[in-house]
């Protein structure tokens, strides 16, 4: 099969600003497609592209083999879109979201109807159908708003930020319905800046820093390519420089990355690593082994944390 | 295809609408049928008593279409500022309608025909307690509701062009002080535009509103000439269709930039 959504020299600017700067990638269809980036690496802009609402400046884009520029309408009839924003019509009740969201697709009253109900069950909404949207709780928002995304039983499902702003046990509700919707076959592509979550849900994943692709490949092997298995964390007493204390440890592992408050050792065995670090007895230090993630390939690809 | 689209617009706004209605039906429904009363039977005796009638009419007769029309375009106005400005910053709800397959232009064209069905059903009840006082002499009078349509097209589709352009609301007070209440006073509704002096009449000639009146005040009375008639609808068409092109044109960079 084709892939659902390909790219080559996609790019988007605002006057002088580059927000995207001459991106690839190939979406396939069934898989979670993930882009992963701080704030500002142009994550949104590249889904607004994909969601057929902002024009490319550049470069080349097909969207379920279409053309953005021209079937731009078409294209969005077969997508489902959850913003970073939420975007729910206030002034109407949980349920006539579904039906007036069926209705912009052009679908007959009837299926929106069954649709409706079927979707607010699998979002666990049907209690609150004849709810005003503005009592909802963020998740409970954010649940509507993957209800109404899938009103139009989408190829794909472009999800920007899905979990930003809410609290834990709301992400792991939320992802635990993504992570059903995989299973139904359903490609979806996130953003998301939040490495737990990348790991969590995506089959493959890109890495975005300043409008550019630093990286690409699932998770594990992104993070077999780019860092040590493991990490040690060595956290110290606030008078000592972390520059200082990473000098001090050069020896310890295969590179050293100085943080704000802490240094990170990267590792093949961190546990003899972590006794080694112990030794040195760094004053008011603490030590903590754990595997190397996500965000250690950011860090390591662009000298930054994911959250600055 | 693009008509039916858009109407899936104007679907969402009668559902609101259904649901709002009882806030809303004072200031559409009896708003108006209250300067009726006030204006066309309480002033219009007193004017009638000490000048006999106002170019041939009677005062009921010559400010009832008026103040039909005028209320079109303080509706079509008021809606397509703040309502605007909700849709793309404060509610949001236009970006979710633009991620569907219905396009800027059409939630724009949408909302503009909206308006137009809001001003049509205020007109009619307004028509028909203004044939209970006596104030419809054609059977005419029927076309005044497409006069007040026109109008409140000819000033919604601007105005919520100008309102998608906006970031904030704060000039919105002033569109309707400086630009509404100056039309709503001075464009041939309470008193004949030649009363003017002499050098603001070209203005007043200007003002989609005095058309749109003109236009209404032929219909109830049945008195205007064929060629009148048709240079207002041609004035008023030509501002909606400038208006419609401008506001597209604000929607679709505005929703997808």
């Amino acid at each position: 099969m084709p892939p659902l959504v390909e790219a080559r020299n996609l790019t988007k600017s605002f006057g002088d600003f580059v927000a995207v700067d001459a991106i690839e990638f190939a979406i396939e269809p069934g898989e979670v497609f993930g882009f992963l980036g701080p704030n500002g690496a142009g994550k949104t802009s590249t889904m607004r592209m994909i969601g057929c609402v902002s024009p490319r400046t550049g470069g080349d884009l097909r969207i379920l083999g279409m053309d953005p520029e021209h079937d731009g309408a078409a294209i969005r009839g077969r997508l489902g879109v959850v913003p970073q924003e939420d975007n729910l019509d206030t002034e109407l009740s949980v349920w006539d979201n579904m039906i007036v969201y069926g209705r912009y697709f052009g679908l007959p009253r009837a299926l929106i109807r069954e649709r409706a109900a079927e979707l607010l069950e699998f979002v666990q909404l049907a209690d609150r159908r004849d709810s005003r949207v503005d009592p909802l709780s963020g998740g409970m928002k954010r649940r509507l708003t993957i209800a109404r995304a899938l009103v139009n039983e989408p190829e794909l499902v472009i999800l920007d930020e899905p979990t930003t702003g809410l609290d834990p046990q709301a992400r792991h509700l939320l992802w635990e319905r993504l992570y059903r919707l995989k299973r139904n076959g359903v490609t979806q592509v996130l953003t998301t800046h939040y490495m737990d979550e990348a790991e969590q849900l995506c089959d493959r994943l890109v890495v975005m820093d300043g409008g550019r692709i630093v990286a690409h490949g699932s998770p594990r092997s992104l993070i077999e390519e780019h860092v040590t298995r493991e990490v040690v964390e060595v956290r110290f007493g606030l008078d000592l420089e972390p520059a200082e204390v990473a000098a001090g440890l050069g020896r310890r592992g295969e590179r050293i990355e100085a943080l704000s408050e802490r240094v990170l050792v990267y590792t093949d065995d961190g546990d003899a690593t972590a006794r080694a670090v112990e030794a040195d007895a760094i004053p008011g230090s603490s030590v903590l082994v754990r595997r190397a993630s996500l965000e250690d390939v950011f860090l390591t690809l662009t000298g930054r944390s994911l959250e600055d | 295809m693009a008509v039916p689209v858009m109407l899936r617009v104007v679907e969402r706004e009668a559902l609101v609408f259904r649901r709002l209605w009882r806030g809303i039906v004072f200031t559409q429904f009896v708003q108006p049928v209250l300067y009726l009363a006030a204006m066309g039977v309480g002033l219009g005796a007193l004017v009638d008593a000490n000048s006999g009638s106002v170019d041939g009419l009677s005062y009921l007769d010559f400010v009832a279409p008026a103040l039909l029309v005028a209320s079109a375009m303080q509706l079509a106005t008021a809606e397509s500022l703040w309502p605007v400005l909700a849709g793309v910053i404060w509610m949001r709800f236009y970006h979710g309608t633009a991620a569907t397959p219905i396009r800027p232009g059409e939630i724009f064209c949408g909302f503009v025909v909206w308006i137009g069905v809001r001003t049509a059903m205020s007109a009619v009840i307004f028509l028909v307690v203004a044939a209970c006082v006596g104030a419809v002499s054609s059977a005419w009078g029927v076309a005044a509701i497409g006069a007040a349509v026109l109008t409140a097209a000819a000033f919604a589709a601007p105005v919520a062009g100008y309102s998608i352009r906006q970031e904030t609301d704060l000039a919105f007070p002033l569109v309707m002080r400086l630009g509404v209440l100056p039309l709503f006073l001075f464009s041939g509704t309470f008193f004949p535009v030649s009363q003017l002096p002499s050098a603001l009449q070209p203005i007043a000639y200007c003002s989609p509103l005095w058309h749109g009146i003109e236009l209404a005040r032929g219909a109830t009375t049945g008195d205007i000439a064929a060629l009148a008639a048709l240079g207002h609808v041609a004035f008023l068409l030509a501002v909606v269709g400038a208006g419609a092109w401008w506001g597209a044109r604000g929607f679709n960079r505005r929703l997808c930039p």
